[in-house]
């Protein structure tokens, strides 16, 4: 039954533009996040979408792998800082605060679609079942 | 007799079933909106259902003359009944080369759901009509 394969299909949409946000979220709360455990400050994650062909003809969408933003970081003059090299600089994140602003939208507005998927899926196969009544 | 049933509902059983894949692939479509290189895919649903209606087999699918032989299944270019997965054109444009135009896909999405839906309003109406046939209006 192919309308099951919608399921399959938004629901791999969904996961991914889930973990897309969940990349999104991390940038902005780490947007100035000067250092980490191992005493670097943070770069940038990014999701890559790849889509994956399954039964029945259609294609899924899975995360194939998570990036981190090579862009150099930004260095900050702030000589008070107890990170700030001898010439006084911090390094802060290269996290683009307007760009993750715009992939979060895009993410959820994405999600959206389909979410909208799966439920006009479901609305033609409880029709379809009323078939002979 | 029975092959009298199966004439009268075989054309709205051939367009639901093409419905409901085409459904999958614009379903495809929609999922992979952000995959970068991806390209949006349709089928040809008035030629599909022509080569259905009429006993010929798509281009492109296999011929089964023994049981022995591979039976034909779903790829990437065509839906396991032979019918071929063509590329849309697209209007504009990506930086990431994928050509999914949102508008298109919901738009093509939504008037799928509906001719499904009104596809199993006439099978219901067919099948009323043969139960009054049958009951001979009692």
């Amino acid at each position: 039954m192919s309308l099951f394969n919608i399921f399959n299909v938004a629901g791999s949409g969904m996961s991914a533009q889930a973990q897309r946000l969940n990349a999104t979220a991390s940038n902005l709360a780490n947007a100035d996040s000067v250092t980490d455990a191992s005493g670097k400050a943070y770069r940038a994650k990014q999701v890559v979408f790849e889509s994956v062909p399954i039964d029945g003809g259609s294609t899924a969408v899975k995360v194939a792998q998570v990036v981190e933003d090579p862009s150099p970081l930004k260095q900050q003059y702030d000589p008070k800082n107890p990170m700030a090299d001898e010439k006084g600089y911090v390094s802060m994140p290269n996290v683009n605060v307007v760009d993750e602003m715009v992939n979060m939208l895009s993410a959820s507005r994405s999600y959206q679609n389909n979410v909208e998927t799966m439920n006009a899926a479901k609305t033609m196969l409880l029709k379809t079942l009323t078939i002979g009544q | 007799m029975v092959s009298k049933l199966d004439d009268y509902l075989r054309f709205n059983e051939a367009a639901l079933g093409l419905r409901s894949q085409r459904q999958q692939v614009l379903a495809s479509n929609i999922a992979n909106a952000d995959t970068p290189n991806y390209k949006a895919r349709d089928i040809d649903f008035a030629s599909a259902l022509k080569g259905a209606m009429s006993n010929t087999p798509a281009p492109g699918s296999l011929a089964t003359t023994s049981p022995q032989h591979q039976q034909a299944v779903a790829s990437g270019n065509a839906l396991a009944d032979g019918t071929p997965v063509l590329y849309r054109q697209n209007a504009q444009g990506s930086a990431d080369n994928n050509t999914v135009d949102m508008d298109v896909e919901r738009n093509q999405f939504a008037d799928n759901a509906v001719r499904y839906e009104a596809g199993i309003t006439m099978l219901n109406h067919q099948i009323r009509n043969l139960m009054a046939a049958i009951q001979g209006g009692q």
